[in-house]
């Protein structure tokens, strides 16, 4: 038996801009869901999120040892923070797009295992 | 085993000017090497200081440093912690005479300070000299002047610095995880072949550059990852020992959280590939790290590699990027979605016809903004919200060009749908960059001392 929650209830994310590409960190709250998260947060499944932004490349890098994942998206920052007319130009709020994508956990899961690693 | 003791009170030109003093309080009452790290220096920053200097052969340093320093300058000098900060932009013998007055006027004894030079490559390459070699960002082989051209020095004029009897170091530009490296090199004499513990110190750097973004900043999301007392968030320390482990933590007293997600968010951040990090004294490999939380607010952070530093320095290139103008007016109460798409179709239609080269980039904030695609067409009617406010955005390489999107924002006071409110206008220069790869031969690295031995 499985549920469906936002990935906002089971990883943690941010981002940071080195031009026009962005770099998301999604890092798994309990190490546990990691094989979960790495078979649904695909590269392709993030590159869906950002569809509006037109992405030309989503390479995902596994760090399967902090249960952590880093993606790097390509021309997501409409130029870039000197040269988009966007509000975002650093795409800080853009880790919200991949925190917001629904995953399948097992429905024992109890809630504080997923809330509970933050003191 | 004796420890290093590295406190980052800034992490960008905008940080708080009192985020050093709990740091200097904890380092204070340790012994042995400690140090305050300051990283001011924006991409932008570095062009304007730039520009300033060119005005004024005695300016040209961040403005950031005398806000930052005399909070804690007496108190560090006093207690033997030395402090590193990129300050000196485009201009650090400046800064550091700039230092100098600020020891005198607050009573203190006179520092010793050095300045690093030789970042700086403006007058050594032309625009097509720079656009000849491997770039990321604006065309260069298009840019009329290059406003700045500084390479990312590494961590051994700072070490060098330290080792001459330094009690400040300002440099120009710097990898920014250099700001620690330096002093690691310094006090545990490590060779400048050691890749895994250039890596180490290089990661110490790394983790620190962003300030409180380690420490709890940049993180808290109510009801998922709550911090406590962030309004107070403490500022990161590494505690570094001689094999290159560190132990992550902030003063105690302090707001914020140090744990396991906070340590990894942040050790990836700005990261691309996690087994290559390329900085200008070794290729970090975060892919073997380990992180660990070991107390409150400890978290061991362990097992960085590196291998041979890269060939090349990055070079961070500025060139003129026009003008940014905004404007801003708000709808509220019944059918403001309606009225605020109607002031967007009127501003639209008179740029269409008086700027038609204008290319207008129309948000509703509350609605649809931040996340918009450029481009995009936006249709508020049917909106569920009683409180709009529209922001029209464009770009024009003259300032002229972008005023008239402005003056017709403005005019919609009197001429535009009922209830327009609360126009803000702004008109921002800009500055566009490009990173360039280039031969480490153009970096000429120099120390200059000022101040006696101690």
């Amino acid at each position: 038996m499985t549920r469906t929650v936002r990935l906002q209830e089971i990883a943690s994310a941010r981002t940071g801009d080195k031009g026009n590409r962005l770099n998301l960190v999604l890092v798994c709250r309990d190490p546990a869901h990691y094989p979960v998260v790495a078979a649904q947060v695909t590269a392709a499944r993030v590159t869906q999120a950002f569809a509006a932004r037109k992405p030309t490349r989503v390479v995902r890098y596994d760090l399967p040892k902090l249960a952590a994942f880093n993606f790097v998206l390509d021309d997501v920052l409409e130029g870039g923070v000197n040269a988009s007319l966007g509000l975002d130009g650093h795409g800080k709020s853009l880790s919200f797009l991949v925190l917001d994508i629904p995953v399948e956990i097992a429905a024992e899961t109890s809630c504080r295992s997923i809330r509970g690693t933050v003191s | 085993m004796a420890k290093v003791f590295i406190g980052a009170a800034a992490g960008f030109a905008g940080d708080r000017s009192d985020a050093g003093v709990p740091i200097v309080e904890v380092l204070a009452a340790q012994s042995g090497a400690r140090f305050l790290m300051y990283e001011t220096l924006a991409e932008r920053t570095l062009a304007l200081c730039q520009l300033e200097r060119r005005q004024n052969p005695q300016r040209g340093y961040s403005p950031a440093l005398g806000r930052m320093l005399p909070p804690v300058l007496a108190r560090c000098l006093a207690a033997g912690i030395k402090i590193i900060g990129n300050f000196g932009a485009a201009n650090p013998a400046a800064a550091a005479r700039r230092v100098e007055e600020m020891a005198r006027s607050l009573g203190v004894r006179p520092p010793r300070i050095a300045a690093i030079e030789g970042d700086d490559i403006t007058s050594k390459l032309s625009a097509s000299d720079l656009a000849s070699r491997r770039v990321d960002g604006v065309d260069l082989a298009q840019a009329r002047e290059i406003l700045s051209a500084n390479l990312y020095l590494g961590a051994q004029p700072i070490a060098q610095a330290l080792d001459q009897g330094a009690e400040i170091v300002v440099t120009g530009r710097v990898a920014d995880s250099a700001l620690a490296l330096g002093p690691l090199l310094h006090a545990f004499r490590w060779s400048t072949d050691d890749w895994d513990r250039l890596a180490a110190g290089t990661l110490a750097g790394h983790l620190l550059e962003c300030g409180a973004q380690v420490t709890g900043g940049y993180f808290a999301d109510p009801g998922y990852k709550d911090v406590p007392g962030l309004a107070e968030v403490g500022y990161p320390i590494a505690e570094v020992d001689e094999t290159g482990e560190m132990v992550i933590t902030k003063p105690a007293g302090t707001g914020g959280v140090v744990n396991r997600l906070t340590v990894i968010e942040q050790l990836l951040y700005e990261i691309h590939d996690p087994s290559a990090y390329l900085a200008p004294d070794v290729v970090l490999d975060l892919t073997n790290v380990d992180v660990t939380e070991i107390g409150k607010d400890r978290v061991r952070v362990s097992g960085a590699r590196g291998r041979p530093a890269p060939e090349t320095l990055k070079a961070t290139v500025c060139v003129d990027g026009g003008f940014l103008g905004e404007a801003e007016i708000s709808y509220a109460g019944p059918n403001a979605p309606a009225r605020a798409q109607l002031a967007a179709e009127v501003v639209r239609a008179r740029v269409r016809t008086r700027a038609p080269h204008l290319n207008v980039r129309v948000d509703a904030i509350g609605v649809r903004s931040v996340w918009g695609a450029a481009g995009a067409t936006m249709n508020l009617r049917g909106a569920q919200t009683d409180d709009v406010r529209l922001r029209f955005a464009a770009e024009s390489s003259n300032a002229s060009g972008v005023e008239i999107l402005l003056d017709e924002a403005e005019a919609l006071y009197c001429a535009g749908p009922a209830g327009g409110a609360g126009v803000r206008r702004r008109i921002t220069p800009r500055l566009a960059s490009a990173s360039c790869l280039i031969e480490r031969r153009f970096a000429e690295p120099r120390v200059t001392i000022l101040g006696a031995p101690r």
